[in-house]
């Protein structure tokens, strides 16, 4: 259900995956996966937390496209090179924008995002708190 | 010539609908008893001609009737019987005929049921012939399914292979169902305000019951669907389309609860007006969002401005129109109940209060980044980290409450004799949640909870049970449903933070482990299927140094469509899912492939089960339970027994 058009086309070469131990070889550069266990959680973590720009609703922990393979070359390569993972973010928002960021982040034009649901919340619970004061009202 | 009557009969029914409509509307006065009977009528020859116009559709792609446009686009002679016929909604014309078939379906339903007054039946009928001529005319002039190729190709298209799929082919008429039978619980309400009638929400719950079983399945369906066939393993991505359907269910979910308080206690009358409305507004919504291409995906079909600009205006029209009459009409219905702020009264309104906010996460998240992207061209995106923060705890209290609802009485309940009886569920949780410590790593923590409080509401539903033992079948619908909640959250706990995987290249021979299994890759074989080609990776799953079983998960090549699928292998012992799919070739009969072992993963879908068999107890106690009877018939029967 989560997917598009695109992300169909481009499954022909179904399920290349990024983080292989058996790398091909010909690419050093690429580093398809740590040895070190804390590097690979803080690279795959960083990977749920981005999203695949030419997929639908697909992270680049998910997403088979080569867009999604680059972007985990690259922040795996930035980790090997000692970033934090706020420089990595940081990073890939100055070069793609926040569409890449799967939690919007908080900022002037988002911050009615975040608050819509806990005040509908607010607003229909002060409203049942009426309703039922009223009602009491009524059965005492 | 076969074409040209689907579209004669699609005019027909357009006539007809509008004949109800008037004649529907026309019979909400007293006198009009005519017009009531014509509405009637034309409501059953409006489903006629829809039935018609559908099965010509139909036929046309059974018999790969390629001069019909949709046809050539969409199918294709290979491909089997059962994906020409739901190729027929595989696209978006023939997916919005299918739609006002549904909507026709429940209009029929409606003047052959009759329930309620004549006068209130009458004025649902003209509502829901209005809204069978908004979209017929939708159709007709943006989306005709009905148009013709010259010369005729002599092959078709086919139809996308992700879309060749049992599942898939079920999950869009059990998604409507849902979804467009929440017309009647609108056209009712709307009804309802126009004729003042106060007994509208006993008429309609068979109708709001069938639609949330209808989309409780649909959404169940299609979250097993995106699960076994994309080939990730996830079942649930926040995806628009997916909020779509989540919409209309969550309002359909507390319109049920408020509309049974309306029933039982006269209370919340005006609001379960206004929940009958919002909830197919959001099946509005949610076609929008799906059908006009502000979106794309899998299901978004359509790509044309005029559609999207077509369909806002239905929805502006509908929603306009019923808020419009319900701040008319609705405040000469107000009844102002009485009960205790300690009653069933109130957890119903805190069950409204949680679901409404639930609702306002996901339609907030969904249409924001549409929002801000038209007003200052920025585009964010709203993935699961925002649903994990919003919805999540949203829903999670709610689930809390849930327990004591059915513990409380009308009108006044004693919070204490709740607790008596609730206590031991509270003895459950804290088992499963202690269990899941001492088994799993403490990582999980939103987990435990989430089984903690799983444990809590089937502790709950076990209790509720043991209470009403000897009660009619339909006393135990919330029991089954609400326990449903709890064994669904579990399987999403399960699989979403215990969930081992392996991504690997494998050669032949080679032993792999994921989670508690190991497996040997036995190769390759080629298999050829009715209209594709794969390749079908022969993998045991070993138990010492026997084999256990054999999965085969297969990697297909379509030629018609000329695209390529994944066809998943799950082996399930009902508590864990060994999930496999295979990915491409890597020369030397080495092949990549992606196993996952999720805990808990079928549970997902036995608890949508549950919910909607809740949904059918309840139902079903309702057909079998005459109509207010004025006397009790039964002790009557049981004297004559005797």
């Amino acid at each position: 259900m989560k997917t598009v058009i695109a992300f169909v086309l481009m499954l022909v070469p179904v399920l290349t995956m990024p983080t292989l131990s058996h790398a091909q070889p010909g690419a050093p550069a690429v580093i398809e996966s740590f040895s070190d266990p804390a590097l690979e959680k803080r690279a795959r973590n960083l990977q749920r937390q981005l999203r695949c720009l030419v997929c639908q609703a697909e992270s680049i922990d998910e997403s088979n496209s080569p867009f999604a393979a680059d972007v985990r070359h690259l922040l795996r390569q930035q980790i090997a090179q000692g970033q934090s993972d706020r420089q990595i973010l940081d990073f890939l928002v100055a070069r793609y924008g926040d569409f890449i960021l799967m939690k919007p982040p908080l900022q002037s034009d988002t911050w009615l995002l975040w608050l819509a649901p806990f005040a509908v919340l607010g607003v229909a619970g002060a409203v049942a708190w009426v309703t039922v004061k009223k009602a009491a009202a009524r059965e005492a | 010539m076969i074409g040209e009557l689907g579209q004669l009969a699609l005019c027909f029914a357009l006539a007809l609908s509008l004949v109800m409509a008037v004649s529907g509307l026309m019979g909400a006065r007293t006198t009009a008893a005519a017009a009531r009977r014509t509405a009637t009528s034309s409501a059953l020859g409006f489903l006629v001609f829809v039935v018609l116009a559908f099965g010509v559709l139909t036929y046309a792609f059974v018999v790969s009737d390629f001069s019909v446009a949709l046809v050539a686009n969409h199918s294709h002679t290979l491909k089997p019987l059962v994906y020409k016929i739901s190729g027929v909604w595989g696209n978006h014309e023939g997916s919005m005929l299918l739609w006002i078939l549904v909507l026709a379906l429940y209009a029929g339903l409606v003047a052959v049921l009759q329930r309620g007054g004549e006068r209130l039946t009458s004025a649902a009928l003209g509502v829901q012939g209005l809204l069978g001529a908004a979209f017929i005319l939708f159709v007709l002039f943006t989306s005709n399914p009905f148009l013709r190729l010259d010369p005729a190709p002599f092959e078709g298209a086919g139809l996308m292979p992700l879309l060749q799929d049992p599942g898939l082919a079920m999950h869009p008429p059990m998604l409507y169902a849902g979804y467009v039978g929440l017309s009647a619980a609108f056209s009712y309400a709307a009804a309802a305000m126009m004729v003042g009638e106060e007994g509208w929400a006993r008429a309609a719950r068979p109708f709001m019951l069938v639609a949330w079983i209808a989309l409780t399945c649909g959404i169940a369906l299609g979250s097993w669907w995106a699960y076994y066939e994309l080939g990730w393993g996830g079942f649930w991505g926040w995806d628009p389309v997916e909020n779509a359907s989540l919409m209309p269910w969550l309002i359909a979910t507390a319109l049920l609860h408020s509309a049974l308080a309306t029933e039982k206690s006269g209370a919340f009358r005006t609001w379960t007006l206004l929940l009958a409305i919002g909830g197919f507004s959001m099946s509005l919504v949610g076609t929008f969002l799906v059908r006009s291409g502000v979106i794309t995906s899998v299901h978004a079909f359509a790509s044309d401005p005029t559609r999207g600009f077509f369909m806002m205006i239905l929805i502006a029209v509908a929603v306009v129109g019923a808020l419009g009459l319900f701040a008319w009409r609705a405040p000469s219905l107000q009844g102002g109940a009485a009960f205790s702020s300690v009653s069933r009264e109130t957890t119903l309104l805190l069950n409204n209060v949680f679901l409404v906010a639930a609702c306002a996460c996901v339609f907030v998240g969904t249409l924001y980044p549409l929002v801000l992207d038209a007003w200052n061209g920025t585009k964010i995106s709203v993935g699961p980290p925002y649903y994990a923060l919003t919805f999540a705890p949203i829903f999670f209290a709610l689930l809390v409450l849930v327990p004591f609802g059915p513990q409380l009485g009308w009108k006044r309940g004693d919070l204490k004799a709740a607790w008596r009886t609730l206590y031991p569920a509270l003895g459950l949780a804290a088992v499963a949640a202690l269990v899941v410590l001492a088994i799993v790593s403490p990582r999980g923590v939103a987990a435990t909870g989430a089984l903690a409080v799983a444990g809590w509401l089937i502790g709950a539903s076990v209790i509720d049970i043991r209470k009403r033992k000897g009660a009619r079948a339909s006393a135990f619908a919330a029991a089954l449903a609400h326990a449903g909640l709890a064994i669904t959250l579990m399987g999403v706990a399960g699989a979403t933070a215990w969930r081992s995987e392996a991504l690997t290249v494998v050669a032949p021979g080679q032993k792999l482990t994921v989670g508690p299994y190991t497996l040997r890759f036995d190769g390759v074989t080629r298999e050829k299927g009715p209209n594709y080609l794969a390749d079908r990776a022969h993998i045991a799953l070993m138990d010492g140094d026997k084999v256990r079983t054999t999965l085969l998960p297969e990697h297909r090549f379509y030629p018609a469509e000329g695209q390529d699928m994944t066809d998943t292998a799950i082996h399930t012992t009902g508590l864990r899912d060994l999930y496999l799919a295979l990915g491409d070739d890597r020369g030397g009969g080495r092949f990549a492939l992606r196993a996952y072992v999720s805990p808990l993963a079928p549970l997902i879908w036995l608890g949508g089960l549950m919910m909607a068999l809740g949904g059918i107890l309840s139902l079903w106690g309702r057909l079998r339970v005459k109509e207010p009877a004025p006397q009790p018939a039964a002790p009557a029967i049981a004297q004559a027994a005797e």
